[in-house]
């Protein structure tokens, strides 16, 4: 049994804005171990992202509101730490890349400037020090001609090349654990390809946890131990990636599933799209969030929501039917 | 082709967005900055004093002439004093302030037409017409504005005779005030709406009404021009304050409105012999203009936020 | 399907020329986004065109519309050369074909509601005599493309992107189009909401017998929708052949590369299969490899590859290839 990384516990954050007070994370709760590769999947403002920067505290106060929960990363609560400790945790501890690389790097400095500086303040490492590993850590995550490409601006770097220094700057200071918030998907497949075989790689070599963000549960198939399902800023389903695929066991995660073409196979038949849209997060769900677009729903559906509980080995999800049977659970 | 259920998925009837329209959170964000809101409530006092002030005195009372009453400090009959020929200075300053707004609205709306013509053609056309229109532009950058506002007035002042607006006669010069200060200003705005233009016509949306063959001028008026409303409302709102003060420059040098119409400038003018022994010659109107461009520029600080099409947020 | 294709395109080049300096424009070089290419497209056929981003597909699809002037080629959609006609006879071949965009933010004007923008086709081409009938026509849009008509009066803001997303198709079927140039319209679109849009693609097809060119990046929807697919490389034609059999038979080291960098949402299937990871970037157009142009990156590079560019031939009825190893034979 490896040790448990980070464990969350019960994270609610919520902004209050104009419009209304948005429920973006509602309850979540999960476990890292170290050296593990969980996927977190759903739709476009599930709330993944809110749920990984309120880890981190990077949500800002106000509009956000962290107002439950517990994050312990090795045994400490994060959400108590000081933002001055926090800053040791970022980047040291724990690293994060985004799917646009030019919110993390300084278009004004060159690559080594941004390189260097972070790894003398974590690291004390000297001027020449750090200089040699700046190039090596491009070297590390492939990126040709290092020692000459270290000079340049940001924006000299082409999209997958600007993802790959980003990644240089997140494992800088070798960090535990990686969040990866959508690091692929403005990118084209054979760099996401390019991408994922890097991290992977890299979670080998330096036994790190990775937190990998996708809306596609086809780019995590390959690379995931285990997967998280969120849906209205729940979890709905979670799994190990291959009882995930091989029993869905939430419709939404059925749908997710039924929604992806394959080029694996010929074409049999019109793709199962998901009706409807994402939920509103303005007003607080009555019962189960996914229920006006879920083709099991039932009565009990609508009025009460579901809690996550297991259904099979280290496999839990938040539905009252058994989508096998379409009977109630 | 394999079978397929002939009904297409309906979506949810409700929308994803917040319920709140561009207008609401425009207004939102406009509320948060007070100096505007102040702004605004001064921009009203003074049309209701400029407008208002005229169902008070009449524009005989404002130009009734008593030397003997001249150069009264203010009293509780002529509560901002009396001028050099005895004309009663809060009556001089209502209707005064009257033609300095109208100079300054019409000049910038001429101003406005202009900077969007030339803006807009240069931008969307790019190629030659471009490099024309900015040269010559730039070239008017280049010189200073109040020299080219004097050389105009003296050119073209004088020349236009008195005009008679329902009954009331107005200096034939201050039209010629009006279309000089509007044809000098033109140039910051008309770069503002190039820079527009330039980018929203990559937009895909002006492509999709080129693949759809809508004319050019239906493109640039209706689907490129309704997008840079935001800047160009700011800059003119600004030009209006610009515009007064320009007014008042030249008229200052004398070159200005001709008596007797009054305007704020000019009565300025006529206070440069005074300035120690009858301060409330210029301080009046002085303290008019200083207010209009203060809160001119209030108002367009919160427009420019409010107005901000890119940001989504309160 | 009949005999004579409905969009024929054939030899189309479009260079782009880049120029600097301030005052003097001087050309400096050009940007080879379109180099040659040929294709047909039959009635109520979807051709899928894909590869990385740079490649030219937009350029493609857009010069054919005539929304770039093209550098060189023809483009015959219906009958009608749509590169070199003027006026009222180019207004004709627009109406018969549109566009749909990749984002669906820019591609709607901030300013006009809805209503506006799926009844300007209706406006521009004088479909009806009077605006009444032209909203009722609208709405008749919005229902066939799965909105709810009462939402004609808002502003594409207050929409989520596949909402948005209808609303271009609705505004691209205003006119009544006969062709319409997909270009890349779920890229930008989350998983669950891409198969929405690729359903109503392929439903108003059936219904209204639309023929597509399906542009993408990503060769696992376009074995979905698309009838037959192009591979474009740098502005250039690199294969072309049935769904199924690209798919099952590709020939092209690009091809393979493009197939093996999707993912296949089954872990084990994932995880066992052998990969070839492409390495780098696409070059720039702007001064592409002699040769063939994917020599740089090809796996199976060999000397010819550097010195003469392939010849497009029919390697298997039907199946188009440009790649000195495929006439060799050794693609392995
Ligand atoms: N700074 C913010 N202010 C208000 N609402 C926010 C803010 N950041 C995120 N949200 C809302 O929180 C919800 C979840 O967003 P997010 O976590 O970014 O989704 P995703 O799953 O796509 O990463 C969304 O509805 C979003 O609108
Ligand atoms: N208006 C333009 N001016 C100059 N170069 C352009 C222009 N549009 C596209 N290009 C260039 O042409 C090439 C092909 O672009 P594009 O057709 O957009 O590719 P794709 O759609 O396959 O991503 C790119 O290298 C791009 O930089
Ligand atoms: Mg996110
Ligand atoms: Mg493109």
């Amino acid at each position: 049994m490896t040790k448990t990384l980070l464990k969350v516990s019960d994270l609610k954050t919520r902004f209050h804005t104009p419009e209304g007070v948005i429920h973006a994370v509602n309850g979540v709760s999960f476990e890292v171990k170290e050296g593990e590769t969980v996927a977190v999947v759903g739709e476009s403002g599930c709330g993944k992202s809110v749920s990984m920067m309120s880890m981190l505290k990077l949500i800002p106060t106000p509009p956000g509101d962290i107002y439950s929960g517990e994050v312990l990363y090795r045994g400490n609560d994060l959400l108590k730490k000081s933002e001055q400790e926090m800053e040791d945790v970022r980047g040291k501890e724990i690293a994060m890349i985004f799917q646009d690389p030019m919110t993390s790097l300084n278009p004004v400095l060159t690559v080594r400037r941004q390189l260097t500086e972070s790894l003398r303040e974590h690291l004390n490492f000297t001027a020449e020090q750090a200089e040699k590993r700046a190039v090596e850590l491009l070297e590390q995550v492939g990126i040709p001609d290092a020692a000459r490409r270290v000079q340049d601006y940001p924006h000299q770097f082409s999209g997958g090349m600007r993802q790959r220094v980003m990644i240089a700057m997140a494992l800088s200071c070798a960090p535990s654990l990686l969040i990866a918030d959508e690091p692929t998907t403005a990118l084209d497949v054979t760099i996401q390809a390019q991408i994922v075989e890097l991290v992977t790689r890299l979670r080998e070599s330096l036994r790190m946890a990775v937190i990998w963000i996708t809306h596609d549960l086809g780019v995590v198939a390959g690379m995931a131990d285990r997967v998280i399902v969120m849906y209205a800023g729940f979890i709905v389903e979670q799994a190990s990636v291959e009882d995930l695929y091989d029993s869905p066991s939430h419709p939404y995660t059925l749908s997710l599933i039924a929604a992806l073409p394959r080029v694996d196979r010929r074409r049999d038949q019109r793709l199962k799209s998901i009706p409807g849209s994402p939920p509103n997060l303005l007003v607080e769900p009555k019962g189960c969030p996914f229920a006006p677009r879920c083709e099991f729903v039932m009565e009990k559906c609508r009025q009460e929501n579901p809690m996550l509980a297991e259904i099979g080995s280290d496999h839990f999800a938040a539905c009252w039917v058994d989508v096998k049977t379409g009977a109630p659970r | 082709m394999t079978t397929h259920t002939p009904s297409i998925p309906q979506l949810a009837e409700d929308l994803a967005t917040p319920p709140l329209t561009l207008s609401q959170l425009g207004w939102l964000r406009f509320r948060r900055h007070k100096m505007a809101l102040v702004g605004v409530v001064i921009i009203i006092f003074l049309f209701l004093f400029a407008f208002g002030g005229a169902l008070i005195y009449s524009e005989q009372y404002a130009n009734y002439t008593d030397t003997s009453l001249r150069l009264l400090p203010p009293s509780a009959e002529h509560p901002f004093g009396t001028d050099t020929i005895g004309r009663d200075i809060l009556a001089r300053t209502i209707y005064g302030g009257q033609i300095s707004l109208f100079i300054g609205i019409v000049a910038v709306i001429i101003e406005t037409l202009l900077g969007i013509l030339v803006g807009a053609l240069a931008g969307y056309y790019g190629g030659w017409v471009d490099s024309l229109l900015m040269r010559i532009t730039e070239a008017l950058l280049n010189i200073p504005t109040i020299f080219l506002l004097l050389v105009m007035a003296k050119f073209f002042g004088g020349q236009v005779p008195e005009i008679d607006i329902g009954g009331r006669v107005f200096s034939g010069s201050v039209i010629v005030i009006v279309v000089i200060i509007g044809a000098t200003s033109w140039m910051y705005l008309a770069r503002i709406v190039r820079a527009e233009f330039l980018s929203l016509k990559e937009n895909e949306f002006v492509l999709a009404a080129r693949a759809t063959g809508t004319s050019n001028a239906q493109i640039i008026f209706l689907h490129i021009l309704p997008n840079t409303f935001a800047p160009i409302i700011v800059s003119s709102t600004l030009s209006v304050a610009n515009a007064i003060l320009s007014e008042a420059y030249i008229s200052f040098l004398g070159l200005g409105v001709q008596a007797p119409t009054a305007t704020w400038g000019n009565m300025l003018d006529s206070s440069a012999n005074y300035l120690d022994s009858a301060p409330w010659l210029w301080f009046f109107p002085g303290m008019l203009i200083l207010l209009t461009v203060l809160s001119i520029n209030f108002l367009g600080d919160g427009l420019r936020d409010a107005l901000d099409p890119r940001s989504r947020t309160v | 399907m009949s005999d004579k294709p409905l969009v024929e395109v054939q030899d189309m080049k479009k260079h782009f020329p880049v120029s600097s300096g301030l005052i003097i424009q001087r050309n400096v070089g050009l940007v080879r986004a379109v180099d040659g290419v040929s294709f047909s497209i039959a009635k109520g056929e979807t051709l899928g065109m894909v590869g990385e981003s740079g490649c030219g597909k937009t350029t493609v699809g857009r010069t054919m519309l005539g929304l770039y002037p093209a550098t060189s080629g023809s483009v015959t959609i219906d009958g009608d050369d749509i590169l070199h006609l003027k006026g009222r006879d180019q207004l004709r071949v627009r109406r018969k074909a549109q566009i749909i965009f990749q984002d669906p933010y820019a591609s709607l004007n901030p300013r006009w509601t809805v209503s506006a923008i799926i009844s300007e086709p209706m406006r521009v081409h004088k479909l009806f005599a009077t605006e009444k009938e032209r909203t009722e026509r609208a709405r008749e849009l919005m229902n066939l493309v799965g909105l709810n008509p009462r939402l004609l009066n808002r502003f594409p803001h207050e929409f989520s992107g596949g909402q948005r997303q209808r609303i271009g198709i609705a505004r691209a079927l205003a006119s009544d189009p006969l062709f319409i140039v997909c270009d890349e319209p779920i890229s930008a679109l989350d998983v669950s909401i891409q198969a929405q849009v690729v359903d109503l693609l392929e439903e108003l097809q059936d219904r209204l017998g639309l023929t597509y060119l399906f542009i993408a990046h990503d060769l696992s929807m376009v074995r979905h929708i698309c009838d037959r697919v192009l591979v474009l490389y740098l502005g250039v034609m690199v294969e072309l052949a049935d769904r199924d059999e690209l798919y099952e038979n590709p020939l092209h080291p690009y091809t393979k590369a493009l197939l093996s960098a999707v993912p296949i949402p089954d872990p084990r299937k994932d995880r066992a299969r052998k990969r070839t990871i492409l390495t780098g970037d696409v070059p720039s157009p702007l001064n592409p490899p002699g040769g063939c142009r994917f020599h740089t990156r090809c796996p199976i590079a060999m000397d010819v590859c550097k010195k003469e560019v392939p010849e497009w031939r029919e390697a298997v009825p039907s199946h188009f290839v440009a790649c000195h190893a495929v006439e060799t034979g050794k693609t392995e």
